[in-house]
């Protein structure tokens, strides 16, 4: 499925950035930051709309030849994008949707241990294996 | 509505790219890339054809997409055809090229006639390598206008760093540079690992190649540390600045200042001494740990700490007591982690430094104002720069001129390394360790500021000497241990300097055959032991030091032994207390008197070596023994008692006590009533001597006694020397007993027992046990046809209020002066309570004229008016003729100097001279029949 799934924090350094192994990791990292600008813009436009009716999904973000790009905010500004292989035409809207809601809940627990310093890089083996499982599928 | 078309078609003509690889038709490569290219330049030369200016700028976030798309492809065609190698196109290329431009066909009819068509574009871009230049650098340009006027700039600095890339194949790095160093900009301020280590790989390839040596190096340490590197990456550019290291080094004295934390990390300092003080001449020693965070070990020429000197104005700071006392840490000072690869974060900002702070006002020391104050707000509220001087070394500049620390010829392994450096302390003063710089050949890599701040300071100290008892006070009389202390400070002590001690007379020094001394260093280890040679002379004690070395410490015990000086004779108390027995006295002065002890002060001057100035101490010993005595009588048998008491902390052994009669009467004789053997007085007890005093003619009127006793610590047996004995004088005069006073109270005629309520008989007299003595001679004494008598005063007190005296208590009565002359007084008394009472007190005054000129003690209370009254009234039937005149002569002579009425004076009589033989004595009362309420006393 993803093929490379990233948690950005508000200010805009990785605190998590994974990419499938075999991919040229680089090259994800070039294109999540790009896409920052992206949900920088759409974060802006989103600003007058009212807190509880705020949509946290952006939605596609940018689609490149081979990937498309999602992303999604989170009430403390903090940006999940996902990586998706664009000939996976199978995945829809709501699917992505999902598993950013299991990203967001994952990155919840990771948030309420007392260990975790806010703003840390997320070293969490239970958020790693979650993002595991979604990118497991691919082929 | 144009908007919403616009919109849409930009989005949907992308997707159809992105969707069209899916096909799988087999096509040449760079096929697809063209026909895409094509594809987003048609869709875009739609979108210009239908909006207008307005329209489309505000609607570039949709558009700017394709440009880019277009971009990318037409870089990669560039690529794939040889356009952008730097010999141009070779003939594989060549052939490849000339498919694709077959590939494309002949231009459709609708576009063929204008003259900027997609088809025509790509055409020509790929035709010749300056056209292919000059359209990519148009393309590019414009997406990094674009993205950049929508404020996308981390996309605009993508396409930049493309852009980049093309231009260093191109061979023209300079223009390369800016769009890198942008790039490398903005990832450093959001902290993107990877993308960081990936440009500055390409910016050390382009400022190798501009011959920006320093960058180079600066940005190849970077690099060499980077860890997102492979081990032989890093090894390759360590090796760069190895390279330039060693083949400079005989080139001009041009250095290249690097900034320090790419290449190491200092972790640690430790000061040895850890209290970082240390004394002029002195050695101290800096050892510090450093990372090396270079993938290979690094041989450094040299790593040098410069250093700060200042010199204390506050002399006080100096001393090596207050050195000690306010520098307490362990001699490690920590130091931060290097900041974390993202600034921006805040990560990167140092931890809250919070003290807490008191202000004390200065005249009473109350606290003022308290409050937490935060230490490194310079830190915190720094402005954030998103350059934080990663790239520019011009924020380091060397110390030069600074006194340093060196260390030559270091090698660094990667990982920890141990760097001591070794200094002797010259000037005093406080240094403060600056910059830290590693040099090899003309590279420098510099710390510039050393933070927490890391000080030493050097002292230099006068010789001093301190002398003080071991105990917490000493004692006079015994030997007593005291402590020399010499701190030689920056004095030498040489074989032959010595300590001239003036001898006080009281204050004896005792010079045992060999005394040790031992030198300590400044650290207050045990350096050395060293005889000490005592010399006593008539005036002087001279001790010989050892010698010793500058700031170190010598210490010696000397015993020293106080003469007991005999307390004055008597004291102030002795006389007040004549023949008073103990249970008499106040016992309010005798638990005041208890705590403190008598002291003495011998001041002794010392003259030392390193001064022509002598040095006065004052030694003060305390008394330990406090003494007094006291008359005893029964009848007419005296004693004498001696009470000593001990108030030191130690227990004694007294023996040989002794008291003789210093006067000069010579029948007087002391009978010893105590044990001839030695006797333990134990810490804050007492001890009672009695003797009985005897004489075979006429009774004395005063005795001189000196009492004195040998005394020796009970902890030490055997001493050395002898001590003198411990003495104390008193006298006493007036003890003979003259009255005794007889008390008997008689139950009422026909009962047994005394009632309570019941009227008793006290029957008391009083009866002169001697003839005419010396004492007897006052005014109170009247003499008629040599027949004496004097006149007293009885009063019956009862003070516990057991009895009620009923009628007169008091009387006066004219006492013949012969032996055993009786005078019996009747008085009525009734007990208030049942049980056994003790008897009222009877006491017995010397009624003397008025004009006496020495009657000292006189009660003065409201009584004497009243009862001189009812003297004058009842007194008459015992007074003959010649007292009423003498009494009438005293009135008149005391109108004469008084306006009121002429009073009597009475005197106590010494109650040595006076034996209650009643005293003590009980008498049992039974409770009256018709009482309900019991009521009984118990004394």
């Amino acid at each position: 499925m993803a093929v490379c799934v990233a948690v950005i924090a508000k200010e805009n350094y990785p605190l998590y950035i994974r990419s499938v192994p075999t991919e040229n990791e680089l090259k994800f990292h070039y294109m999540v930051h790009t896409s920052l600008d992206v949900v920088d813009e759409k974060i802006s436009a989103m600003g007058k709309a009212l807190v509880d009716q705020r949509e946290l999904y952006l939605g596609l973000l940018y689609p490149t030849e081979d990937y498309k790009v999602y992303g999604y905010v989170t009430n403390s500004k903090v940006k999940f994008v996902m990586v998706v292989d664009s000939s996976n035409t199978a995945l829809r809207d709501n699917e992505i949707r999902s598993m950013f809601r299991k990203l967001h809940n994952s990155y919840t627990d990771v948030m309420c241990n007392p260990f975790y310093n806010p703003g840390d890089r997320i070293q969490s083996r239970a958020f790693d294996s979650m993002v595991t499982s979604m990118m497991i599928q691919v082929c | 509505m144009c908007h919403r078309a616009l919109v849409s078609l930009s989005r949907h003509g992308s997707l159809v790219i992105a969707v069209c690889p899916d096909t799988q038709v087999s096509v040449p490569p760079g096929a697809l890339d063209c026909w895409v290219f094509l594809s987003c330049l048609e869709v875009l030369q739609r979108i210009e054809g239908c909006c207008d200016r307005a329209q489309i700028d505000s609607n570039i976030a949709h558009t700017v997409g394709l440009w880019s798309y277009a971009t990318e492809k037409l870089k990669s065609l560039g690529y794939l055809c040889g356009l952008v190698s730097e010999k141009g196109p070779n003939s594989e290329d060549l052939n490849r090229t000339v498919d694709l431009l077959a590939g494309l066909g002949a231009e459709r009819p609708e576009t063929a006639n204008t003259a900027q068509s997609p088809y025509k574009k790509l055409k020509e871009a790929l035709s010749s390598v300056e056209a292919f230049e000059k359209h990519y650098l148009d393309l590019s340009h414009a997406t990094i206008e674009m993205y950049t006027s929508i404020g996308r700039i981390r996309s605009a600095k993508f396409v930049g760093k493309d852009l980049a890339e093309f231009y260093m194949k191109k061979k023209s790095p300079q223009k390369a540079e800016t769009y890198l160093q942008g790039a490398l900009k903005n990832y450093l301020a959001e902290g993107w690992a990877l993308p960081i280590t990936h440009t500055r790989k390409q910016l050390a390839e382009c400022q190798k190649h501009l011959g920006q040596i320093e960058n180079y190096l600066q940005t190849s340490s970077l690099l060499a540390s980077d860890h997102h590197l492979t081990e032989e990456e890093r090894k390759y550019f360590c090796q760069e600045i190895l390279n330039f290291a060693s083949e400079q080094t005989d080139s001009s004295g041009h250095k290249v200042v690097l900034p320090m934390h790419s290449f190491a990390h200092l972790r640690d300092l430790r000061f040895t001494p850890s209290n970082a003080v240390v004394h002029v001449g002195g050695v101290l020693s800096v050892e510090i740990t450093v990372c090396s965070q270079m993938p290979v070990p690094v041989h450094m020429d040299q790593i040098a700490i410069s250093v700060h000197f200042s010199i204390e104005k506050n002399s006080y700071r100096k001393t090596a007591e207050w050195l000690t006392k306010h520098k307490t840490s362990n001699g490690i000072i920590n130091f931060p982690m290097e900041t974390s690869p993202f600034p921006a974060s805040q990560n990167s900002l140092p931890a809250l430094e919070l003290y807490e702070m008191f202000e004390r006002s200065p005249s009473d020391n109350s606290l003022n104002t308290t409050g937490i104050i935060c230490k490194n707000v310079h830190m915190l509220l720094r402005r954030q720069e998103s350059s934080t001087a990663l790239d520019t070394p011009s924020g380091v500049a060397l110390d030069d001129g600074a006194p340093v620390l060196k260390c030559c010829g270091v090698t660094l392994e990667p990982g920890a390394n141990t760097i001591t450096f070794r200094t002797q302390a010259k000037e005093p003063g406080t240094y403060t360790l600056r910059q830290l710089c590693a040099s090899a050949g003309p590279v420098c890599f510099v710390l510039p500021h050393l933070y927490p701040l890391a000080q030493y300071d050097v002292y230099s100290q006068e010789p001093q000497l301190h002398v003080e008892p071991l105990a917490d006070s000493l004692l006079a009389g015994i030997p007593q241990k005291v402590k020399f202390t010499v701190t030689t400070g920056h004095y030498t002590v040489k074989n032959g300097d010595s300590l001239q001690l003036s001898n006080v007379e009281a204050m004896l020094i005792l010079c045992h055959a060999e005394n040790k001394a031992v030198i300590y260093s400044n650290t207050r280890e045990k350096a050395s032991d060293a005889s000490l040679r005592v010399q006593s002379s008539d005036k002087v004690t001279s001790i010989s030091l050892p010698a010793a070395p500058a700031y170190h410490m010598i210490e010696f015990e000397l015993e020293v032994l106080s003469l007991p000086s005999a307390p004055a004779a008597g004291g102030e108390e002795g006389s007040t207390m004549l023949g008073m027995t103990e249970a008499q006295r106040n016992p309010k002065d005798t638990q005041k008197a208890d705590h403190c002890m008598a002291t003495t002060d011998h001041k002794v001057s010392i003259e030392c070596p390193w001064s022509i100035y002598s040095t006065v101490i004052a030694l003060t010993f305390s008394v330990p023994f406090k003494t007094t005595h006291a008359v005893l009588s029964a009848g007419t048998r005296k004693y004498i008692q001696v009470c000593v008491q001990n108030l030191s902390e130690l227990d004694f052994r007294l023996s040989d006590s002794d008291l003789v009669d210093t006067g000069d009467s010579t029948d007087l004789q002391l009978l010893p009533l105590n044990t001839k053997s030695q006797q333990h007085i134990c810490s804050r007890q007492s001890v009672f001597f009695v003797w009985e005093l005897t004489w075979t003619r006429e009774p004395p009127t005063s005795l001189r006694g000196r009492f004195s006793m040998e005394f020796r610590p009970a902890s030490e047996e055997r001493l050395s020397i002898s001590l003198k004995p411990y003495t104390y004088e008193f006298q006493v005069e007036n003890f003979f007993t003259l009255y005794t006073v007889k008390a008997e109270i008689l139950p009422p005629a026909g009962t047994e027992l005394c009632r309570t309520g019941s009227l008793c008989a006290l029957e008391v007299s009083i009866t002169r046990l001697s003839g005419l003595l010396e004492v007897d001679r006052d005014e109170a004494l009247t003499e008629s046809d040599e027949y004496f008598s004097t006149k007293l005063m009885y009063e019956v007190v009862d003070n516990s209020s057991n009895w009620a005296v009923c009628g007169k208590s008091s009387g006066v009565i004219s006492m013949p002066v012969v032996a055993q002359a009786t005078h019996r007084v009747h008085m009525e008394v009734m007990p208030l309570f049942a049980g056994y009472l003790p008897l009222p007190d009877v006491r017995l005054f010397k009624y003397l004229p008025h004009h006496s000129a020495h009657s000292s003690q006189l009660d003065a209370d409201s009584w004497i008016e009243n009862d001189s009254l009812s003297v004058d009234k009842h007194v008459d039937d015992q007074l003959d003729s010649s007292s009423i005149k003498s009494r009438g002569s005293v009135h008149s002579a005391a109108s004469s100097e008084h306006k009121g009425l002429p009073m009597p004076r009475l005197q106590a009589l010494p109650p040595g001279q006076v034996f209650n033989s009643s005293t003590g004595m009980q008498i049992l009362v039974i409770p009256s029949k018709d009482d309900h309420v019991l009521e009984v006393s118990v004394t």
